[in-house]
């Protein structure tokens, strides 16, 4: 059953034509063609797909295209266009906080979230706020640095 | 993923007729949900979407103190409702312990319980807490404790095209009371608890204990009670010695399998040490309660 979804992704109202059976990932990459947001195990857990919903970092593949009506989407594509980087994606690349890149979306989303609400996070939080994230590469060391490290640049301890 | 018919009622009658259709599964977060249709562990025909009624993910405050929490609120919201965590802290914490924050922001108090799962880490503070369900179908409402609720690993007492509305936690108990909730799970985060135990304990103007709820996860079909334990407590002074003792009692109540995730024997100790730091943290609680001015 196809039905018509009009939802704003990246600020911009979109409508399209989504199968009941659709994912809100599915939606994303194969009937909007943004493929930053990536597929890694499907059913919750690692997190790759992440995006914000109404703000809230949630998985894509655990939301039905039907579910999003009316929701405001941000994608990793709606941070910026590729040629200036958002300052979490700038961070992760100085800090080496990046090394197949494959979870990287997904981390930035969770970070930008997390800052969005609390500028100035520890680094228990920071790393509670990615927990939901998997980095196969294991280098969570340095995604946390890099974080951090935008905190302290937007809000300079007193 | 097999076809379904995907419905998105405003009210809960509406509701209530989608589900009637047969072979109807509620939503509210997915999360459990989608996964088990996409995989095929679940059938669903009709899928009805139950985030779009206003009193399924509202929090409220009851006239008594209580709260009125519905089925489908995220674990997010009711971890971040301050009333809610400074009356009820073993609730709201319980809440943002499921998955991460991603799943927090998806699932609910309401899909964790009816998923049924005997790990669902949501359940034992509500059961500590005596919590009542409040349930709609075709017939009108009805209201179940939520510890009896539970009929077996994915199964609850909903009948057919019955749906669960909200959770009720009763008004808040008179001073001298408080609840924790610990699991443990092989992994810090994003893991599922081989086992859980919450405790609540009241205590008298004697600072004897008054009442005890003591419930455990993953160690049963369904979360249970831990009865010898709760009656050892009763009338006795807490002391290191004697919540020992009820953890020793508890693990006797439990009735652990042994499957991938743990052995029963492992299982059965860490509820006797989970169900003794967990009581040995509501003292505390009560110590800092009793301290201050």
């Amino acid at each position: 059953m196809k039905t018509l979804v009009t939802c704003t992704v990246n600020g911009e109202e979109r409508t399209v034509l989504a199968d009941s059976r659709d994912t809100l990932l599915e939606l994303l990459r194969e009937r909007l063609r943004l493929t930053g947001t990536k597929e890694g195990c499907s059913n919750g857990n690692c997190g790759t797909c992440t995006v914000l919903m109404d703000g809230a970092p949630v998985n894509a593949c655990l939301v039905l295209a039907l579910e999003v009506p009316g929701c405001a989407i941000t994608t990793i594509e709606g941070l910026s266009d590729g040629a200036a980087l958002h300052p979490i994606q700038q961070a992760l690349v100085d800090h080496g906080g990046t090394q197949c890149g494959f979870c990287t979306p997904g981390i930035v989303l969770s970070a930008k979230a997390l800052l969005d609400a609390n500028p100035r996070p520890t680094d228990a939080d920071i790393r509670h706020a990615i927990a939901g994230n998997l980095c196969r590469c294991t280098g969570y060391g340095k995604i946390v640095e890099a974080i951090a490290a935008v905190a302290a640049a937007a809000a300079p301890e007193r | 993923m097999q076809e379904f018919v995907f419905e998105c009622p405003r009210t809960i009658d509406e509701a209530v007729t989608a589900m009637a259709a047969g072979d109807a599964r509620a939503l509210a977060g997915g999360t459990d949900l989608i996964p088990q249709v996409r995989e095929g562990r679940r059938q669903a025909w009709r899928i009805v979407d139950l985030k779009r009624i206003p009193e399924l993910t509202a929090i409220a405050v009851l006239p008594n103190g209580g709260f009125c929490i519905g089925a489908a609120a995220t674990a997010s919201a009711v971890a971040r409702h301050a009333g809610l965590a400074a009356t009820y802290p073993a609730v709201a914490q319980s809440a943002q312990l499921i998955g991460g924050v991603q799943i927090q922001n998806r699932a609910s108090l309401g899909g964790n319980i009816c998923n049924a799962a005997p790990s669902a880490d949501a359940v034992p503070a509500l059961i500590c807490h005596d919590a009542q369900a409040v349930i709609a179908g075709r017939s009108g409402r009805r209201q179940v404790a939520v510890e009896a609720l539970f009929r077996g690993p994915g199964q609850t007492a909903l009948e057919q095209g019955e749906i669960l509305v909200s959770i009720l936690l009763p008004a808040p108990a008179a001073a001298r009371s408080a609840a924790k909730y610990l699991r443990f799970t092989p992994r810090r985060e994003m893991d599922i608890a081989i086992a859980g135990a919450a405790t609540c304990i009241s205590l008298d103007a004697q600072g004897a204990i008054a009442a005890a709820r003591i419930v455990l996860a993953s160690v049963a079909p369904t979360p249970i009670r831990a009865p010898s334990a709760e009656r050892r407590l009763i009338g006795e002074r807490p002391t290191p010695a004697l919540l020992e003792e009820a953890g020793r009692l508890a693990a006797g109540d439990a009735r652990p399998i042994s499957d991938t995730r743990s052995s029963a024997d492992y299982r059965r100790s860490l509820v006797a040490v989970l169900t003794a730091r967990a009581l040995a943290d509501c003292c505390r609680q009560l110590e800092a309660e009793a301290a201050q001015p």
